[in-house]
């Protein structure tokens, strides 16, 4: 029904990540992708969070004490390391202080388990916390999957498909990301810089202060190669963009690019910008490439500069020989937690975007609600009376002036006009997936406003020229109508829509599975089995979408008859292409841009001379 | 991945230099840790051990201690300025293959015929040229930086830990032998569960799709319940697998940094023996447990092969399958020319066809004269061949059996490009691009006039809502034209092959998206302002095809009638049912 707006159904390729989510690494640059209300959406986050109180309070209390007990173990192994030095030495010198072997044990001991139980505790942590991201995804997929549903249509005239597909997977899936592991990276880096600092000032304050140095040096080193890396992943992103933009075109158009003769233009164009593209590329993966290194030679010359200074030292016996080692490997575990914490605005920043576009779907406008004491509708005869009827899709552009109209129970109403005419507003309008602006439409003399949208639509059944099917069998494609139908109800439905005969002949008959494209069977007889849905719910009133689309001789004559019997003794609005189906119309409504311009029977208004009576002579008019 | 290796060969100098700049690094960080050992052995021990000789003091044995450290500065700059510049050759290597990739993609797609794009669908060959080039360009990257690294600084510390301290190597044989275990027991839980992670994936969105494309059918059978509950299904299967997988990295992690620490302490332990025994220097313990913390790396960095690779060789494969496929039509040796490039006489001599991955042939020995100038209409059931037949005729498929010739000339004995160049052709689905209305129908022909491209407009019924439009002309249009409705990306369409000028024009059932009111009019322009075009219509509509000189209805890839509309009516039944069931009596004459 959505034909004259298309939309693009597809997943943007670009923001696809690839399949092992390995979606913000400890260096993503991308920046760029703000959050509108950073501190907002982190405290909408952090409400899911709060129904998982205690789990979260463990996990944070485990990573934090994880980490605390790995601190000790560098400063553990280095006393015993000393002590494997001044044994050495007391040999070497000859006295008969010897090996102290009970402590030399006792320390590695007290390590080892230190590092067990850190190593236990780190692992419960992850396995509550994944528990809890894992739910939180569970959560929010399922809250935006029956979000669709709550939405009104209207929302989908301005947000395309691949929109809310992204937000289901990616945008989720970010959010996942930061909950399971960068909140756990975040504490530990941050503890780990801390406790590292405090184990590194108890050892030696003026190794400490050396090492200090680092921090700075690498804080504005990291800073400015990311700053200036922006830039060129900016345009890169840009440069990819169009690279790919003129890929899908070109792809897409395939045939006209032929048919035109214009593949060595198309090609000098693409060279062009892959150029760019090189040019932009090659930069930022450089200048994003060289902050692991930098970060190392900093390492690197915090190392020299502790090994030297503390050698210095350790000749003046200011420090042990162990101390050098246990700075040597604080040190080394100093710079990884320093990079992570200058990429956390970065990971932050992102999962707010993510998450705020989650919360933002989430927090859309929904249906106006159904009334509260809604009237019941067991089954309407199919009267409906349409009264100064006003509606227009963007409130400011009514397109729908004033329209009145009333039609009696089992009387054919085909809605015509050109191309781009608005024919399916009206059917969208009788089905409350608009509601009207001004007026009232109503069913058995009862304002659909005042029944529950559920009892209003089970009195309609669709059959559109865009089958909407499933992947799923026949069968169940068949009882989508009516959950309750048995299989004799469903097998008389097909009888009645000439359908059975054609789902016999194929593979495992009603049984057979369409794929997900559904296009094991042909679009004639996927128009059947809609028809046979129809049938199936047996309502009083009904919306057709004749067919303009390309369907055989055969099943198209199968069609017509089809449709002819669905319609018997029953309310029709057909949307009509067909110049039969419009002349035994009971009534006709005339739409052009939009509004209904004239309404009557095919005499009359031919007799009326107006704009239905050139719309059908400019059919014949070139003939003659 | 083999088969993409030519594309490696340009760079191959640059690769090698790689390579020896990683072994300069790898080597200067793994003398590091020797001048930790010398600062211990030579500068501090033999103070502290022969203090008492009086053979070395404090000063001199600082300043050992600070050349030393000299030393080691410079080991530092080397390593960092050599990993610095594997940074800047590794950046250009990738960002230089995949800009060929995306080139020899790009330039084979579009020498493609219309058999390869439909084998692959246009919707795969764009992630291919786009999705797994980028892929491919992350990984070629990677690998330089870390792939490569990891044996040279694996095997590097291998060497020096042997050299340092022989009776220690079993540590290190013990640590790669768990550490390996572990490593290829997690991925051997885990990779294949990521394939079946991505196919629910797919499922969850598939469902979630399938919801939004029928928003309301789904209401109009109050079946949103059901829809969740399908979605609710697809969502939990997933949630289990994630878990599982990301509970089993859990596991991974911490373990793994264990495994690094215990390796330090059982060198400790180990080492403090040796260091009684007097068979081993502290310093060099030291040393010692710092060879095994890069052996160690190492094997993480091999660990993210197990990562890389196979979702590289994915891409990889799906590239080289368009690569290494090439397409079926070629220009010929020595080409012929059109003499006549203002008329057209196409004639069809016992054409059989079928496509490409097809046994059955579609269309079964067609024969036909189009004379310069006339229309000939082409109707039938789906599936009877009639687009098939008009798409032979730009070499679009080439025709498995008989020849199709213009003025007399078979049409493979000329370059593609003449070919097209006589013919104007507008497809069923029409595709616009990004730019303007103008420049779109300049697509047809870039040096068009300006009146050219008026009459086109006016003729294919577009110069009405052009000249609404505010911009006109220069009204921008966005890809593949989804700011224009259907009707009018037709009527455009239709203009961007009339500004061509060709002597030939196809419309492949292209009048099925405007209304009979502009179908009409269009057709009167056509026969007033292009009386010389030789014309082919395909259409559904009887109204259509009915003034046309020459009707011919095709079934199951034959002939079956050949006509004008009068004399099918009276001669062909399959003619005579498709036009009575679209028009009464009356309208039939």
């Amino acid at each position: 029904m959505n034909r004259e707006n298309p939309k693009n159904n597809g997943l943007d390729p670009k923001k696809n990540k690839g399949p092992m989510g390995m979606g913000h690494g400890p260096m993503s640059l991308m920046k760029g992708d703000k959050a509108k209300n950073f501190s907002g959406t982190m405290k909408k986050l952090a409400e899911y969070l709060g129904n998982y109180k205690v789990g979260t309070s463990i996990a944070i209390l485990l990573a934090f004490l994880s980490t605390v007990f790995t601190i000790f173990g560098p400063k553990i192994l280095g006393d015993t390391t000393t002590k494997v030095f001044q044994g050495a030495m007391s040999q070497m010198a000859g006295t008969d202080a010897g090996f102290d072997y009970s402590g030399i044990r006792n320390g590695i001991l007290l390590a080892l388990g230190l590092y067990l139980f850190s190593a236990a505790l780190s692992f419960i942590q992850g396995w509550i916390m994944t528990g809890i991201a894992v739910d939180i995804t569970y959560r929010l997929r399922k809250d935006i999957s029956e979000k669709v549903n709550r939405l009104p249509l209207r929302y989908f005239d301005r947000v395309s498909h691949g929109e809310v597909l992204s937000r289901i997977t990616n945008d989720v899936d970010t959010v996942n990301q930061t909950l399971s592991q960068s909140m756990a990276q975040i504490i530990n880096s941050v503890v780990t810089v801390f406790g590292v600092l405090i184990m590194m000032f108890i050892i030696s304050w003026q190794l400490t202060l050396i090492a200090l140095l680092m921090i700075p040096l690498s804080l504005v080193l990291v800073q400015a190669i990311v700053k200036n890396s922006q830039k060129y992943f900016r345009q890169q992103q840009d440069t990819l963009g169009h690279v790919n933009g003129h890929i899908e075109e070109m792809f897409a158009g395939h045939t006209e690019v032929k048919a035109f003769n214009q593949e060595s233009a198309s090609i000098s164009d693409f060279r062009q910008m892959n150029n760019t593209l090189y040019a932009s590329a090659w930069k930022s993966q450089f200048l994003s490439g060289i902050i692991m290194p930098s970060m190392f030679f900093i390492g690197n010359l915090g190392y020299v500069a502790v090994v030297v200074f503390g050698g210095w030292l350790a000749l003046r016996r200011l420090v042990q020989v162990g101390d050098i080692q246990a700075f040597v490997q604080y040190i080394r575990s100093f710079t990884q937690p320093i990079t992570q914490l200058a990429n956390i605005s970065n990971v932050l920043q992102q999962t707010a975007a993510a998450a705020e576009r989650v919360f933002e779907f989430l927090g859309e406008e929904e249906e106006i609600p159904e009334s509260i004491n809604p009237m019941a509708m067991p089954r309407a005869t199919g009267k409906v009376e349409f009264s100064k009827v006003s509606f227009g899709y963007d409130p400011q552009k009514r397109i729908i002036h004033s329209f009145s109209d009333s039609i009696l129970p089992g009387e054919r109403v085909a809605i015509v006009g050109p191309t781009g005419a608005g024919k399916t507003t009206i059917v969208k309008l009788l089905m409350r997936y608009y509601d009207v602006d001004d007026g009232s439409i109503k069913i058995d003399d009862v304002d659909i406003r005042n029944l529950s949208r559920t009892d209003l639509r089970r009195q309609f059944a669709m059959v559109l020229q865009d089958t909407w099917l499933f992947n799923g069998t026949i069968f169940e494609n068949i009882r989508y109508g009516d959950a309750n139908a048995t299989e004799e109800d469903v097998i008389r439905a097909s009888k009645a829509a000439h359908a059975d005969h054609f789902i016999r002949a194929l593979p495992n008959g009603y049984n057979m599975v369409l794929n997900e494209e559904t296009s094991n069977i042909s679009t004639g007889q996927k128009q059947l089995l809609t028809i046979a849905r129809a049938f199936l719910v047996n309502p009083p009133m009904l919306i057709l979408d004749e067919a303009t689309s390309s369907v055989d001789t055969h099943t198209e004559i199968l069609i017509q008859k089809a449709m002819l019997d669905l319609m018997k003794n029953r309310t029709s609005f057909i949307i009509a292409h067909r110049l039969s189906t419009i002349r035994d119309a009971d009534k006709i409504l005339v739409m052009d841009e939009g509004n209904i311009v004239e309404q009557g029977t095919h005499e009359e208004l031919l007799s009326r001379n107006g704009f239905y009576a050139g719309l059908y002579n400019s059919q014949f008019a070139v003939m003659r | 991945m083999i088969k993409l290796f030519p594309f490696i060969r340009k760079y191959y100098l640059m690769i090698a230099l790689v390579i020896v700049l990683l072994f300069i690094q790898a080597m200067a960080d793994l003398t590091l840790p020797d001048y930790l050992a010398k600062i211990v052995n030579y500068g501090i021990q033999p103070l502290e051990a022969q203090q008492s000789a009086g053979s070395v003091t404090v000063e001199s044995q600082s300043n050992l201690v600070l050349n030393t450290g000299l030393m080691m500065l410079v080991l530092t700059l080397v390593s960092v300025t050599a990993a610095i510049s594997v940074g800047l050759l590794s950046a250009r290597v990738a960002a230089g293959v995949a800009r060929d990739l995306r080139d020899s993609v790009f330039t084979r797609v579009l020498d493609f015929s219309s058999g390869e794009i439909s084998q692959f669908s246009s919707a795969s060959l764009i992630t291919r040229a786009t999705n797994d080039v980028t892929q491919l360009q992350t990984v070629t990257q990677m690998i330089m930086r870390m792939v490569f690294y990891a044996p040279i600084i694996g095997i590097g510390g291998f060497i020096k830990a042997l050299n340092t301290a022989p009776s220690l190597l079993w540590v290190i044989i013990l640590m790669a032998v768990i550490v390996l275990g572990v490593i290829i027991s997690a991925f051997a839980i885990v990779l294949p569960k990521y394939k079946i992670i991505q196919q629910l994936l797919d499922k969850l969105n598939l469902v979630m799709r399938e919801n939004l494309n029928g928003l309301f059918v789904v209401r109009a059978f109050n079946q949103q319940k059901h829809e969740e509950a399908r979605f609710d299904q697809a969502n939990k299967d997933l949630t289990k697998t994630t878990l599982f997988v990301s509970r089993v990295m859990v596991f991974l992690m911490p373990l793994m940094m264990f495994l690094m620490s215990a390796t330090s302490l059982v060198v400790v332990w180990a080492g403090a023996q040796h260091v009684e025994a007097g068979q081993l220097q502290v310093g060099d313990m030291m040393a010692f447990m710092q060879y095994t913390m890069q052996i160690f790396m190492a094997f993480m960095f091999m660990a993210m092969m197990f990562f890389i690779i196979p979702r590289a060789s994915v891409s990889a494969e799906r590239i080289a399958e368009v690569l290494n496929t090439t397409p079926l039509i070629n220009d010929p040796v020595n080409p012929r020319k059109f003499s006549d490039k203002s008329r057209a006489r196409v004639e069809f001599r016992d054409v059989s066809f079928h496509y490409p991955d097809a046994e059955e042939d579609v269309l079964h020995n067609v024969s036909f004269t189009a004379e310069a100038g006339k229309t000939t209409a082409f109707i039938g059931t789906t599936g009877s061949g009639k687009s098939t037949v008009v798409s032979l005729i730009p070499r679009f498929y080439d025709l498995t059996k008989g020849e199709i010739l213009i003025n007399g000339v078979n049409i493979k004995d000329v370059n593609r490009s003449d070919l097209r160049d006589m013919i104007g052709y507008i497809p069923q689905k029409s595709n616009l691009f990004t730019g303007t209305i103008r420049s779109n129908l300049l697509f047809g022909d870039n040096e068009a006039s300006e009146e050219t491209i008026l009459k086109a407009s006016e003729i294919a019924q577009a110069a009405d809502f052009i000249n609404t439009a505010e911009e006109g002309l220069e009204m921008s249009i966005s890809q593949g034209g989804g700011n224009v409705s259907g009707g009018q990306r037709q009527r455009l369409a239709i203009a961007r092959a009339l500004v061509k000028k060709a002597p030939i024009l196809i419309f492949d059932d292209s009048f099925s998206a405007l209304d009979f009111r502009t179908d009409a009019a269009l057709r009167a322009a056509l026969k007033d302002q292009l009386s010389g075009s030789t014309i082919f219509l395909v259409s559904q509509r009887v109204s259509t095809i009915k003034n046309s000189d020459q009707i011919i209805v095709l079934n199951e890839g034959k002939i079956i009638g050949k006509g004008t509309h009068s004399e099918l009516l009276e001669t062909n039944e399959i003619y005579r049912d498709i036009a009575l069931s679209q028009l009464t009596p009356e309208e039939l004459k």
